[in-house]
């Protein structure tokens, strides 16, 4: 039944042979030096302080929401420096590689990249940076936060929890591998048939490529049932649906979009898989095969995608800007109706990503039409933000600041997608660098708001506030890097340039591409600024600590709780008793965190099962790539075995004693009533008792010092 | 705004901490959620069934054999019979546990699987006849979504199996807990779903496929 490969094959080690470990490039021989070096240092720090312990019971084998969303965002961060290490590549590459007297150095004609490395690079940045990175991070946050702002104790399923964790971590560990053993796809990240079929693609980039965006695909469905299920089942009792925070709201919109639509991907990559395998005909030219089920397939995923990882940055949005303008949130049911509509009309845009390709002039109106239809519950939202904002207090804090790029990005990164939905204007860019651009600032969008995310609820978490200083740096050479790149990479996409290209024929574009470089330095710089702003919060930790209500403004349930939150998120399930529970509440004087009388709380236990079956399922996609048959047999045996032996352990739940929570909740309390708010915060009137203080250093201190900001944690 | 102005809470009379709660409805969870994972494996057949749509047409078949000419009917029919008496007598296992008779659970679960084998053992014939035949999934796109759908769902039926002995071994084992329960709920809604997906893979596959 299988395919006949080109190439040796052996029974024992598959296709698996020196010769697949590049140690000729010297580019990953590096990286690989270094990876190994670094790898060795945190495994002998890991032994040498005794944390094997530590890590065992409180980070691998955990099903708490809160640690397994710090990990999804762990895993997010490095996935993202490592897109953000392809991008540098493929920016330098491409200032290098102008004109046909370029120089070309390490077995590369023009440039220091062989078109067949560079191929590899945009590949692997743009699946990383979509699946492995934006992902993660939005996943990680929703994980964290949906339950506190619910009042749930934990997920509806912590060990599937986990294991949607470490499935996706599983794949992202096979994308790293891929650098060093063997290859990764070449043809784009979205894939081309009949390109990527086995006689046109013979090598294991292309199993790579599949088998980790079908584990993260995995992982991803598991995740979405469980916070779906979350939000309709776990809500504390007054929690009625038009109390939702608007976060919980984009959450729930977004885990359909992701539930609805990941299984189509796995049927576009587990067919092609059939074919590259098995030697079936779906996507082949010829035999019966037809070209275009693979494009509508994958964009079917593809562009509801794409608001799955919007619509967790627009929540976002919607629970910073109420906060850091003192007000209610404008038009909520607005906002509510329009995250569904976004979610809806997602389902009904996929072809406009070819519209070049083999539709009639009607099909691609109607598409051109449902495109444009995003606009107007996306602008329905942007007026929200601003109308939340209009006659607000605003205070431009970190978190701020980010929503606010967040929303001049998705304007800018908006109107062109307007541009684009035009078939007319497709047909002149189709591929260029302005679509390009145009996605780029969308996902960048999504960056700020993450970052933003980040600042707001990193206190919630851990219980002390990031610093200000070396975050507005990060902040301010973001907003550079982006601008300087990519409002230079609409100005070469407007002079007809398309992606991808390892040489660039034009020396005219020579001066745009060395700009955009300078755009990426001003990146790499902020990298730089955005390591010194967690080491100097690290080291500031005892400083900077945090009470319940952060920045002072809260006004969900996830500030009703304290800071870091405890392992059982509330002591007491609190009683809902309004929208934006946690501002009623002090309103009306009501912000006592410790209701006494503490019962014993139910708990999943800590398991290492999901832990076993992401190792066993990187595993099997290691077997599948390199074609070891045995050790894929042997990893589909144990994953059953495991699966079964787990459903037979009755020994999976515990009680935290009454006695240990009072003792929790005891600890908390000096540090609530310090920084306990005294005042209410009315919605929509300016608070009435602020506590002046100074500047709050970095380059936007002129801003922050002007007016006065209100109850500040720092103490 | 409006929804929260309407519903009001006088702060000196509310309930701030919910004593005593008795948390989530543990069954109805887990439910719940097997009913979006369903969903997502609908989602998984659309696109399948989708596929079959498009791969449907003459030059699909590239010069291979036609639906028609080799499709038995006989075999659907006793696979759609053996399908539908095994959700029966699921069914008949569910009113058994109603009454709480993990006897007469476990026999009428006992019956259901052995259907389920025997589904097993027709498709594995009807198969293997269509190869013996020389009619592969590699001969022709139509034949790969084919062939793709039937084994998909015959591994489907697999699972449905190897569940069914498991939950044998656990109601034996620990008796109507909370987990067995659950479990069973989920497996009977697994198990409909699949006679389900069955009518449209009966109706679409096979009997479109004769007409064709």
């Amino acid at each position: 039944m299988l395919v006949h490969l080109q190439g040796p094959w052996s029974p024992l080690l598959g296709r698996l042979t020196l010769q697949q470990i590049p140690y000729h490039v010297p580019i990953l021989m590096v990286t690989f030096i270094v990876v190994a070096i670094l790898a060795a240092v945190v495994l002998a720090a890991a032994t040498y302080f005794g944390k094997w312990g530590y890590l065992w019971r409180e980070w691998l084998t955990t099903v708490d929401h809160k640690k397994i969303g710090v990990m999804y965002i762990l895993l997010g961060l490095i996935m993202l420096l490592r897109g953000f290490a392809d991008a540098l590549m493929i920016r330098t590459q491409q200032a290098m590689a102008v004109g046909p007297s370029s120089p070309g150095e390490m077995g590369a004609v023009h440039g220091y990249l062989t078109p067949f490395h560079l191929g590899q690079i945009f590949t692997a940045h743009g699946l990383i940076m979509v699946v492995f990175a934006a992902t993660p991070l939005l996943v990680g946050l929703m994980n964290i936060i949906v339950p506190l702002q619910i009042g749930a104790r934990d997920m509806a399923y912590p060990y599937l929890n986990a294991l949607g964790l470490w499935l996706t971590t599983a794949g992202a560990a096979l994308v790293m591998l891929s650098l060093f053993v063997g290859n990764f796809a070449h043809g784009g990240w979205y894939g081309f048939v009949p390109y990527f079929e086995l006689p046109y693609s013979p090598g294991v980039g292309v199993d790579y490529w599949m088998w980790t965006f079908q584990l993260s695909a995995i992982g991803t469905s598991l995740g979405s049932i469980n916070l779906i299920a979350t939000i309709v089942k776990m809500r504390a009792p007054g929690m009625t649906w038009m109390r939702l925070p608007i976060f919980t709201w984009a959450s729930l919109s977004t885990n359909l979009i992701a539930l609805t639509s990941f299984p189509v991907l796995m049927v576009a990559l587990a067919l092609l898989g059939l074919d590259r395998y098995v030697g079936t005909h779906f996507y082949t030219a010829g035999m019966g095969g037809n070209l275009m089920l693979y494009n509508d397939l994958f964009w079917v995923w593809g562009h509801p995608e794409v608001y799955f990882l919007i619509l967790p940055a627009f929540g976002i949005m919607s629970e910073i800007i109420p906060t850091f303008s003192e007000k209610t949130l404008f038009g909520y049911a607005t906002m509510v109706i329009a995250s569904f509509a976004i979610g809806g009309v997602s389902w009904g845009v996929w072809l406009h990503h070819f519209f070049t390709m083999a539709a009639t002039p009607s099909v691609n109106s109607f598409y051109s039409v449902t495109t444009m239809l995003v606009g107007i519950p996306t602008g329905v939202k942007v007026f929200n933000w601003i109308f939340t904002m209009y006659r607000g207090r605003v205070r431009y804090e970190l978190p701020m600041l980010w929503a606010l790029l967040a929303l001049f990005l998705l304007l800018v990164g908006g109107m062109t997608g307007m541009m684009n939905a035009f078939a007319s204007n497709d047909y002149m860019w189709h591929n260029g660098l302005f679509v390009v651009a145009h996605f780029h600032l969308m996902v960048l969008t999504i960056a700020a708001s993450i970052f933003g995310a980040v600042e707001y609820w990193f206190p919630k978490v851990f219980g002390f506030k990031l610093e200000q200083k070396w975050g507005t740096w990060f902040f301010w050479f973001m907003v550079i890097g982006s601008g300087i790149t990519f409002v230079t990479m609409f100005f070469l996409g407007f002079g007809g340039m398309t992606r991808r290209l390892d040489y660039i024929p034009y020396t005219q574009w020579s001066p745009y591409l060395h700009i955009m470089l300078l755009g990426m330095v001003f990146y790499v710089v902020a990298v730089l600024f955005f390591v010194a702003h967690l080491y100097v919060s690290l080291r500031d930790r005892v400083k900077n600590r945090a009470g319940a209500d952060v920045w002072g403004t809260g006004r969900s349930l996830e500030w009703a709780t304290h800071s870091p939150v405890p392992a059982y998120n509330f002591a007491i399930t609190p009683n809902v008793n309004a929208r934006d529970e946690w501002t009623w509440r002090k309103e009306n004087g009501l912000t006592e965190l410790h209701p006494g009388d503490y019962e014993g709380i139910h708990m999943p236990k800590n398991t290492g099962v999901p832990l076993f079956l992401g190792i066993l399922f990187m595993g099997l996609g290691f077997a599948l790539i390199w074609r070891i048959w045995w050790l894929a047999l042997l990893c589909v045996a144990l994953i059953v075995a495991l699966i079964i032996i787990r459903s037979f352990d009755r020994d999976t739940d515990m009680t935290i004693p009454a006695h240990a929570v009072e003792q929790v909740e005891s600890g908390a309390r000096d540090e609530m009533s310090a920084t306990m708010p005294t005042a209410g915060v009315r919605g929509g009137t300016v608070i009435a008792h602020s506590i002046p203080q100074s500047g709050t250093g970095g380059i936007s201190g002129s801003t922050t010092s002007t007016s006065p900001s209100w109850a500040p944690m720092d103490r | 705004m409006s929804a929260s102005a309407a519903q009001k809470v006088d702060p000196a009379q509310a309930t701030l901490w919910a004593r005593h709660y008795a948390g989530h409805d543990m069954i109805g969870t887990r439910t719940f959620g097997f009913w979006l994972y369903m969903l997502t494996d609908a989602m998984v057949y659309a696109a399948l069934f989708a596929s079959l749509g498009v791969l449907s047409h003459a030059v699909n078949l590239a010069g291979g054999p036609s639906p028609s000419a080799f499709i038995n009917p006989i075999y659907a029919y006793g696979e759609t019979i053996t399908l539908f008496l095994s959700v029966l007598i699921y069914g008949y296992s569910m009113v058994a546990l109603k009454n709480g008779n993990r006897g007469a659970v476990i026999g009428s679960m006992f019956v259901a699987m052995l259907l389920g084998i025997v589904y097993l053992v027709i498709a594995g014939v009807d198969i293997g006849n269509m190869f013996a035949h020389g009619i592969f999934p590699q001969v022709s796109g139509f034949l790969s979504i084919f062939f793709t759908i039937i084994i998909y769902h015959a591994l489907h039926i697999l699972v449905g199996v190897v569940w069914m002995l498991v939950m044998m071994v656990q109601i034996a084992r620990e008796g109507f807990s909370a987990n067995v329960i659950y479990r069973l709920i989920n497996l009977r809604l697994f198990w409909h779903f699949q006679a389900v997906i069955w009518v449209f893979v009966f109706t679409f596959v096979y009997l479109q496929g004769m007409v064709a």
